[in-house]
């Protein structure tokens, strides 16, 4: 069995084709912030994450610093439990809030991470102690109503 | 191998292929109606016929591509129905066959297509297939063509490079469907000799099924003819040319009217014309 | 009377239709019975990559990159509408990877070498080259069928890839180098809203899939062509509507299991 022009182009092609996969998994995905770039995980309790999903993203000033990984329900304290792994070139204080907002009017929630200015830094496995819940419109609705009510 | 001469006697040596009594129907559409015959080991035989008269069909059931639905085709003692897949299959590498217009496989040279089943069956090294591949195709006389496309042959090459394919694997028995047609005349004679001296030089037995009746009766030892799925006349090659049989006479001098009429049945021709008297 | 013989060409034709069925199933399940032979001798695979995978490349390339200029295109226009032309990087990106790479490149595979296919074994059953194949013992769903079926499942997933890579690089050079929305912000609201999983990997699924569907169909529709000029041209217009079709309801059927809102 010998080499023939026919194994270069159908080596090619394959190669091309398996680059092309990386270049969407690495360049156009989001598998880069996964595992490429070492993280370490955070916690942190909310009343309400409303549509928060995993994977959501975690950023600071806009920045991607993280990844949802987790999202569970502490029933000790009946509140939802959100891990997040964060990219270990970024470091937050102690008293940093986390914040689940939504980008645009309908756009995906994800959290939002507001530093303090405590000199401690958080270490793997600690918590965000203050915490902002989700906003959820028909809440928010409601309540605008019962105000509008009360008024009268 | 050593070349059985065809001076055996149909008698004494024991027949390769046997046909019993071989019905076989299309759709409740009878095709083969009670076929005989008996094809000695190392014959070169002839089933002759109109196009449509089911000769094909009787290749098709000695190959067991096609289950009769009355009666037996024995081949080297073994009923070709009964067979299973694997034992089918072990028979078939035994048979050659040669299709109509060669049926090269398009896609590969003319060396790739004769390798083709000592690559699929055996596991020769290369280097012998090659010599073997060269040797088949120097007794097609077409040794120098092994690295041309089938596109690139003419019709006569092309069929004599399916002859080479087709006797690869030394078969036992080589089948032949219309070998001779849309042939130039001196490839038809090219390959006439050839099916006869292969069968000879192989030891092989022959048979070829064809309209084509002065270039078959040159070559052939024994002619069955087939007319409406039914066998009407068998015998040597002078035999036929004797027979007062009306069909056989028509078919074999190429009359154009006698039992097969030139006109297909119609109505009344005047009143076809709209010619009213 | 005219309804009874309605209603019996109605009859005959679905119960022709159910044995259709049947048929090419039966044929589906020989196909992958006897695919050992094929990976075993990988190079055949290997062959039939080339005719498939490699002739299919041009068209594959050419059509993602207009597709994802088109995009760039349209989405900026719309995005604009609402300020939002940063997620430009995200619409190109997610249109590309999630449906119409995987969409287009199997339409476009299915018309270029599925065709192709259903014509070459068409034609081999034409010139009695498949009927040679049985007589000299050689199963012809091993030899020819098989690795032509592998080849087009293996290469359908990487043209779709290269489809969905390239339409993104159009949409690149249309968003970014021609309109001017900023780099930055294009790869990172990419690279943001693209999960790796979610995203990219159900694609190459869908593809995969696609890939499997299209080939199938083309070479059932070969292997069952009427032996005529007439017959095998016939199965080359029905391998590009059928595989069409089934491209485009497998899609729905896959996009509603895969993105059914978790």
């Amino acid at each position: 069995m010998e080499r023939t022009t026919l194994d270069l182009w159908v080596g090619a092609f394959v190669v091309a084709g398996l680059a092309a996969l990386v270049v969407l998994a690495l360049k156009v995905g989001n598998l880069s912030t996964y595992n490429v770039s070492e993280s370490y995980q955070l916690q942190a309790h909310f009343t309400n994450v409303g549509g928060l999903k995993p994977t959501a993203s975690v950023r600071s000033s806009g920045v991607l610093v993280g990844r949802v990984t987790s999202i569970t329900l502490d029933t000790e304290r009946y509140e939802a439990r959100v891990t997040m792994s964060i990219d270990k070139r970024y470091q937050f204080p102690k008293d940093t809030f986390a914040n689940i907002l939504t980008s645009g009017l309908l756009g995906e929630q994800y959290i939002g991470l507001l530093p303090g200015g405590d000199d401690v830094m958080l270490k793997e496995g600690e918590e965000f102690k203050q915490t902002q819940s989700a906003v959820v419109l028909e809440d928010l609705i409601g309540k605008f109503f019962t105000t509008s009510v009360d008024a009268k | 191998m050593p070349a059985l001469q065809c001076v055996a006697d149909p008698q004494v040596t024991a027949p390769l292929v046997e046909i019993r009594d071989v019905n076989f129907a299309y759709d409740n559409r009878p095709i083969l109606k009670g076929i005989n015959m008996s094809i000695p080991k190392g014959k070169l035989v002839a089933i002759m016929g109109l196009s449509g008269c089911g000769k094909t069909t009787i290749l098709r059931h000695i190959g067991g591509v096609l289950k009769p639905t009355g009666g037996s085709v024995k081949v080297d003692g073994q009923v070709m129905h009964e067979l299973d897949h694997h034992g089918l299959y072990a028979m078939r590498r035994k048979m050659g066959m040669l299709f109509q217009f060669g049926a090269l496989f398009t896609d590969m040279t003319v060396f790739d297509n004769v390798a083709f089943q000592m690559r699929e069956h055996t596991d020769l090294p290369e280097e012998v297939i090659r010599d073997l591949v060269m040797m088949k195709l120097h007794a097609v006389g077409l040794r120098g063509t092994h690295n041309l496309m089938p596109a690139e042959l003419s019709g006569g090459m092309a069929r004599r490079v399916a002859l080479a394919r087709t006797i690869a694997l030394d078969p036992m028995l080589i089948m032949y469907d219309e070998p001779f047609a849309g042939l130039d005349p001196i490839s038809l004679t090219v390959v006439g000799e050839l099916i006869r001296k292969l069968n000879d030089a192989l030891g092989a037995t022959s048979i070829v099924v064809t309209h084509d009746v002065q270039e078959s009766l040159k070559i052939v030892d024994y002619v069955y003819f087939v007319a409406d799925g039914a066998i009407i006349a068998e015998g040597t090659a002078d035999d036929i040319r004797a027979s007062g049989e009306a069909f056989v006479k028509q078919f074999v001098h190429g009359e154009m009217d006698g039992p097969i009429p030139f006109h297909y049945p119609g109505g009344d021709y005047r009143q076809d014309l709209g010619v009213h008297v | 009377m005219p309804i009874t013989k309605t209603l019996r060409a109605i009859g005959s034709r679905s119960v022709n239709a159910v044995w259709r069925i049947g048929y090419a199933s039966r044929f589906f399940v020989m196909t992958l019975f006897y695919s050992g032979p094929s990976f075993k001798r990988f190079r055949l695979i290997v062959k039939e990559m080339f005719s498939s995978g490699v002739m299919s490349l041009i068209i594959i390339l050419v059509a993602g990159m207009f597709v994802g200029m088109v995009l760039g295109l349209q989405g900026f226009e719309t995005l604009k509408r609402y300020g939002s032309e940063s997620a430009l990087g995200s619409l190109v990106a997610l249109s590309l990877v999630r449906e119409l790479g995987p969409v287009l490149a199997a339409l476009l595979f299915a018309s270029r070498a599925g065709s192709a296919m259903t014509a070459e074994i068409g034609l081999m059953k034409a010139t009695e080259q498949i009927s040679a194949m049985e007589m000299m013992a050689v199963n012809p769903i091993a030899r020819v069928v098989a690795p032509r079926f592998w080849a087009g499942v293996i290469s359908m997933p990487l043209l779709a890839a290269l489809f969905s890579a390239m339409g993104v690089f159009g949409g690149y050079v249309v968003g970014v180098v021609l309109i001017g929305v900023d780099e930055g912000s294009f790869w990172s609201q990419m690279q943001a809203s693209v999960d790796f999983q979610h995203d990219v990997l159900n694609g190459v699924i869908k593809s995969f899939v696609f890939g499997l569907a299209v080939t199938a169909i083309a070479l059932f529709e070969g292997y069952d062509a009427p032996p005529t000029a007439e017959g095998v041209s016939g199965a080359t217009t029905r391998t590009v509507v059928q595989s069409s079709l089934a491209i485009l309801m497998l899609d729905f059927i896959l996009t509603a299991f895969m993105f059914r809102g978790d």
